[in-house]
């Protein structure tokens, strides 16, 4: 798939929450194929603190509005910097990057889309595509409480939506793999991205369930074009680069202990 | 439009611009976002006799206009970049120039000697400055006696321009320098990344797997000009400078102070297309200035004023 660079425009920048926001960006020609799971590095300032790009993964592409949405957690200078753009302000980015989620083999497959804190992220492009192209998708997200429950209204659009909170005030209490819904239904394939140990506790989930399992890995990355190697996940094929054979990989290849 | 022609060994460039190796890849990795033709030279990737698996994850930690890693010399070997990368990089219309590192002398040969019999492959780079591994790497570039025992040995076995990629983690470079010359290299590339490290003080645990790594990024820009000016006055070879090199600004600085030519590495990873601008831009200032040729500015550092 061809990559770009290119500034775009700041067309809104909605902050959901003190610690997360939701940056929209128009681009002056018709925006390129993107796939779910993929990402863009997005070029902050060059400022000594902010120097490097920050990979962020593509949240949804709104064809109607020629529009891209970008989640963003503000954990640092630069996310924090990137939650303080203004309509009209250009980005440069390096896009579309990475591998994509790969499609259930039959259109009678459940797909359960797990996604917890910014992690829901490509959960609702994912979710979106899985609807256009007629499979039934299921999201389950979880957050710590229900302020940092992130666009789950956008979720609905498309499917079913279960959640967790960890003080239980929204959904079911705890974390995502102790949701019932794991036990009452069955699904044939889980996708899912959050921090690590979340994703520890699905893959464990799908193993032992045998149902595949594709997991969006945030490895710490310089390039996003697999010229660095820095971002390697150790895999039962080597080192891979997570910004060129990821993010998504199957869990079937990971070395996790699960 | 000036002569931005340049020679290093038996070798010549179209303009004094190249990538650094490990932050280039093979140059595909680029296609999307540039022409390729338009300059230099590219360093590919540190090839190793015998595939590498390189270090632990994590590899990386940004600092402050700079970043540091460790990646380790991750590679899959020398015979599995000539059957599977070769033949798809000698199309480049540019140099394509192999990294050549190793853990041992005999790793360095074998190496050297496969890559000598490519005939799209003008030059090679003697890398005895990794600081990402246990073994060898930055070891036989940090005393002359070794730096000198493995360039002899390469020399021998390898006939093309040879450049060799000096460690700034010494005390003076420029003793190590004039060993490499003496033993028949054509050009020096200097600098690789200096070793420091970076703490996650919330974990109290260092931030790369493998404790230091190597710094580079415009950080280092003041350390890798000294360098090369103090090299340049103790050398007749050319230099290859770099270190930090964001912008044609700083690409002219290396050649006054006395590179012939110049790499640009870690800022690759910001604007993947810097390697044309930063050529244009060299243009742009022999033009303004009104010298005909990238050959006049070479060392042309006016120190007297």
């Amino acid at each position: 798939m061809k990559k770009y660079a290119s500034d775009w425009k700041v067309t809104e920048n909605v902050r959901l929450h003190p610690n997360y926001c939701l940056l929209k960006l128009s681009l002056d020609t018709t925006i390129p194929e993107m796939l779910p799971g993929q990402f863009v590095q997005i070029r902050v300032d060059g400022s000594p603190t902010t120097f490097l790009r920050r990979p962020i993964s593509i949240n949804y592409v709104d064809r109607n509005k020629n529009e891209l949405w970008l989640l963003i957690q503000l954990v640092g200078d630069g996310t924090k910097k990137l939650s303080e753009l203004k309509p009209q302000q250009t980005v440069n980015l390096l896009y579309p990057l990475g591998n994509s989620f790969s499609l259930p083999e039959t259109k009678h497959d459940k797909p359960l889309l797990i996604g917890g804190g910014v992690g829901v992220a490509p959960m609702l492009y994912l979710g979106s595509l899985l609807k256009s192209r007629g499979y039934l998708p299921t999201f389950l997200l979880g957050a710590r409480s229900e302020k940092d429950l992130l666009l789950p209204e956008e979720f609905e659009k498309y499917g079913h939506v279960f959640i967790t909170t960890e003080d239980g005030k929204s959904g079911e209490k705890g974390f995502v793999t102790h949701h019932s819904t794991l036990r009452e239904n069955r699904y044939d394939f889980i996708y899912t991205c959050g921090p690590n140990p979340m994703m520890h506790a699905v893959a464990a989930y799908a193993k032992q369930a045998g149902i595949p399992c594709e997991v969006s890995l945030e490895n710490l990355m310089a390039c996003g074009i697999g010229a660095c190697l820095c971002c390697v996940e150790n895999t039962t094929e080597g080192h891979i680069c997570v910004c060129t054979e990821g993010p998504v990989i199957n869990i079937e290849k990971l070395k996790w202990q699960i | 439009m000036a002569n931005l022609k340049v020679n290093i060994g038996n070798l010549s460039f179209k303009n004094p611009v190249m990538t650094a190796s490990g932050t280039f890849g093979y140059g595909t990795e680029f296609l999307d976002f540039m022409d390729l033709s338009r300059i230099g030279g590219i360093f590919m990737k540190g090839t190793t006799a015998t595939h590498r698996e390189g270090n632990f994850y994590p590899r990386m930690a940004e600092t402050p206009s700079g970043m540091l890693n460790a990646v380790g010399l991750q590679n899959k070997g020398v015979d599995y970049f000539i059957s599977h990368i070769y033949p798809e990089i000698r199309k480049y219309d540019t140099n394509m120039m192999v990294n050549v590192s190793g853990s041992t002398i005999e790793e360095y040969i074998s190496c050297a000697e496969k890559i000598n019999e490519l005939e799209d492959i003008p030059a090679i780079e003697l890398n005895i400055s990794c600081p990402n591994v246990k073994q060898g790497g930055m070891a036989f570039g940090t005393n002359c006696q070794s730096a000198s025992q493995v360039v002899k040995a390469i020399r021998n076995v390898y006939r093309k321009t040879l450049t060799v990629k000096l460690s700034p983690n010494v005390t003076d470079i420029t003793e190590i320098a004039r060993t490499v010359e003496a033993e028949g290299a054509d050009a020096v590339s200097l600098i690789n990344t200096i070793v420091g490290m970076a703490i996650d003080v919330e974990k109290r645990r260092p931030v790369l797997s493998t404790v230091t790594g190597g710094l580079s990024g415009p950080c280092i820009k003041p350390i890798a000009l000294r360098m090369v000016y103090q090299t340049y006055k103790s050398v007749k070879i050319p230099i290859i400078g770099m270190g930090g090199i964001s912008n044609a600004k700083d690409a002219i600085e290396f050649i006054l102070a006395g590179s012939t030519a110049i790499q640009i590495g870690t800022y690759n990873f910001l604007d993947p297309a810097i390697s044309v601008k930063v050529a244009d831009g060299i243009n742009d200032y022999l033009d303004r200035h009104g010298f005909n040729s990238v050959q006049e500015i070479i060392g042309a550092l006016d120190i007297d004023g």
